[in-house]
């Protein structure tokens, strides 16, 4: 980016040492930065594990330690209402969601974004783990982290073009031990820190309890199926269920059992052994192209089904209403509906969407 | 950054610095040591307090040094209301509604750890507390009455000298907090019916740490901080010399200037106040106008709008404002005393205070008046 440094940038600080040492840089190269952390929604009588009281303090007392204004917005409704509900919902569909995706797309770039521009200040920066390109058109491309462990760009996949022209990523050129060290030559207290959670809202942090509380029918008990409709036993409620899971089926077999769909028509767990696990195909659905639009035709690419999986070569053809179709060279265990598929050529991230159920 | 935020805490008076750097350097004895350096301290302490009691028109032996305005609460409310139900059985305590956490909270530990039963006044929309209404309640089991002089979050003066002479013709004692007040009025408690009275120095161009409260002679009174028999016993530590000096400093300067202050602010206070409510749509004035407010106070509420927002937008464009329901930690909540006086939370989120000082200038008003319009649209504009 070639802004002039005269230009205010706004960081969101969580207290920890990714946010704190891009806070730092952006300082260090001369900007004006405002930093701002978000008052996210966590279930009642606990501390969202992202913005808990004590990080509030370590993040305002960074930013006085590095002579920058810094607030706190209240997140917690616009974060229920984003990312909460829309959460619960997906498990009650027979999803298995990934709230951390809503959250970058709605809460940690539209809601801060709103709130930078009322501060003066158009672009935002954040700690995450990866890099922007602009090329000659203008477009810009989202990258990988050089930190292979660490890259974030799987989360930041539902960005839109407006976003990424409008964000700077400071640790772009970082690993996360440059990271740590660059805590430590900044004498920044937070160089041993945790990194912040999934599932930072859910108090327990088990996600059942949680759903159960949230929406009772969604956990409703039903029969356990093999493939060929044969009942097994009793599950105590699909969104208890995770597919490729196998232990706490608490049914008995030649062969170790594993959930392999489930079938909400009938509110039944679908179970199998793990060859029938195994698939190919799946489509996906509310595609997000970071280009900003659809490529016309199939494209080879390398395919993340989770944010901790393996990349797998693979076929994407491009369908209508923001949908698409994955075939991988070879076949994976662990496809769940309701996880990101994010398409990479090389570094470069070209978007991705939700993983669909199978048709019943 | 102009500071429009005196009501949170004011800068030091370099008079007053000059007061607290001397004893910091020269008077480091303890008042209760026996040798010469214990005298020289406990003489600038008791300097001191007879300079501040012969402002206030009280007694030396009334002054009793504290930490802070918030203890001084602490101690008249846990004090008094112990005491004074030892002596007589009397159990009902009487606050208002829009008192300081510093009392309510206080009266509220007392009611649920020590059994008095706690009472709230109903006071008018602008948070004054109706005489009637207090004359009312005031009983034989009535121990004790605390109505803050004037209110931080709205600016609201309360009636004082009537209400303290109600319950002095029902002999219950008064007190009142006047963290606030005794920043902008010079006091004469030969005067003033009132039998204990908090003040905090920093809220008078003195120093945080130091307050005072006013214990009229023969008012029940037990110590909460026990130890040695500091302050007449009722305040156990050792005096922090320096400080005092420079609270007593700050002190006799309010009492010198406080009324030509007061009418230099009172005309920019007017005008803050006819501009927004003119300029603003969807803005009201909160707390009591004219004469019934402090002389450097104007608040307000906005319609849908989040003031936590609105205090950061101000912050980014150099003014330095409060919001009763702003929080540094982002958890706003609708002000209570806001909640209490009926504005629902569509209109309470939205609160704004400018507090004006000594040395604020019109310029500054005139400059501040220019920009907020245009924070208070965009923070309009903000997604929630």
């Amino acid at each position: 980016m070639n802004q002039k440094r005269a230009e205010r940038i706004i960081v969101g600080m969580s207290g920890g040492v990714d946010s704190s040492v891009a806070a730092a840089l952006l300082k260090k190269q001369g900007w004006e930065v405002i930093g701002l952390m978000l008052r996210l929604w966590s279930d009642p009588g606990t501390q969202n594990r992202c913005c808990a009281a004590e990080d509030v303090i370590q993040a305002r007392t960074i930013a006085g330690q590095l002579e920058i204004p810094f607030y706190v917005i209240d997140a917690k409704e616009a974060f229920y209402q984003a990312v909460v509900t829309p959460f619960v919902e997906s498990y009650s569909r027979g999803f298995t969601p990934n709230p951390c995706l809503r959250c970058n797309q709605l809460i940690r770039w539209k809601y801060l974004r709103s709130h930078a521009k009322a501060l003066g200040g158009s672009v935002i920066a954040t700690g995450h783990y990866a890099r922007t390109n602009t090329l000659g058109d203008g477009t810009v491309q989202l990258l990988m982290s050089p930190d292979p462990d660490k890259d974030q760009s799987y989360f930041l996949h539902r960005l839109t073009q407006d976003d990424l022209r409008n964000t700077l990523f400071p640790l772009a050129a970082y690993t996360k031990p440059m990271v740590r060290q660059l805590a430590r030559d900044f004498s920044l207290p937070v160089a041993e820190r945790q990194d912040s959670q999934d599932l930072c809202f859910v108090g327990s942090g088990d996600y059942r309890e949680f759903i159960r509380q949230q929406d009772p029918q969604a956990m409703k008990p039903g029969p356990i199926l093999n493939q060929e409709g044969e009942l097994l036993g009793q599950h105590t409620g699909l969104a208890d269920y995770t597919i490729g899971q196998r232990k706490g089926l608490g049914i008995a077999g030649p062969e170790p059992y594993y959930v392999i769909q489930k079938n909400l028509k009938d509110n039944a767990l679908v179970i199998g052994v793990k060859g029938s696990l195994e698939r190919s195909e799946f489509s996906i659905h509310n595609v997000n192209w970071i280009a900003g639009t659809a490529p016309l035709d199939p494209f080879r690419a390398e395919i993340k089904i989770r944010y901790r999986s393996q990349f797998v070569p693979g076929l994407v053809t491009p369908g209508k209403d923001q949908q698409a179709l994955v075939r991988l060279d070879e076949p994976l265990p662990d496809i769940t509906p309701g996880q990101a598929g994010v398409f990479y050529q090389g570094q470069i991230c070209l978007g991705g969407g939700t993983i669909s159920l199978e048709d019943v | 950054m102009i500071y429009l935020d005196y009501a949170a805490t004011t800068p030091i008076d370099k008079r007053v610095l000059s007061v607290i750097t001397r004893h910091l350097e020269d008077t480091f004895g303890n008042p209760s040591s026996v040798h010469f350096l214990g005298q020289q301290a406990e003489r600038i302490l008791e300097e001191s307090r007879r300079m501040i009691a012969g402002h206030m028109g009280a007694d030396p032996k009334e002054i009793v040094f504290t930490s802070c305005g918030s203890e001084s609460d602490n101690l008249a409310l846990r004090g008094c209301a112990i005491a004074r139900r030892e002596n007589s059985g009397c159990n009902t305590i009487l606050i208002s509604p829009i008192e300081h956490p510093a009392v309510s909270q206080t009266a509220q530990q007392l009611k649920e750890l020590f059994d008095f039963n706690l009472e709230t006044l109903p006071v008018e929309k602008n948070g004054r507390v109706q005489l009637q209404e207090l004359e009312s309640r005031l009983g034989p089991d009535t121990v004790l009455v605390s109505v803050m002089a004037a209110n931080n979050e709205i600016g609201t003066l309360n009636p004082i000298r009537e209400i303290g002479a109600l319950c002095r013709a029902h002999q219950i004692p008064f007190h009142t907090d006047a963290v606030q007040y005794g920043a902008h009025f010079p006091l004469d408690l030969t005067q003033l019916p009132v039998d204990l009275l908090s003040l905090g120095a920093h809220k008078f161009y003195g120093p945080k740490g130091v307050g005072l409260l006013y214990v009229r002679q023969g008012t029940p009174l037990t110590p909460v901080q026990t130890g040695g028999s500091q302050e007449y016993g009722f305040r156990a530590a050792t005096e922090n010399v320096p400080l005092i000096a420079g609270m007593a400093k700050g002190f006799q300067l309010i009492q010198e200037e406080a009324t030509q202050r007061a009418a230099r602010l009172r005309p920019m206070r007017e005008m803050i106040i006819q501009e927004v409510l003119t300029k603003i749509p969807g803005s009201r004035l909160t707390g009591a106008e004219g004469d019934d407010r402090l002389p450097n106070h104007a608040s307000f509420v906005f319609q849908d709008l989040n003031g936590n927002t609105l205090i950061q937008v101000l912050d980014s464009a150099g003014f330095a404002c409060s919001s009763g329901s702003a929080c540094k930690t982002g958890d706003p909540k609708p002000s209570s005393v806001l909640s209490h006086l009926g504005y629902s939370p569509e209109w309470a989120l939205g609160s704004l205070r400018i507090t004006l000082g000594k040395d604020t200038a019109q310029a500054e008003v005139d400059r501040f008046l220019q920009v907020l319009p245009g924070c208070v649209e965009r923070v309009r504009k903000v997604a929630s």
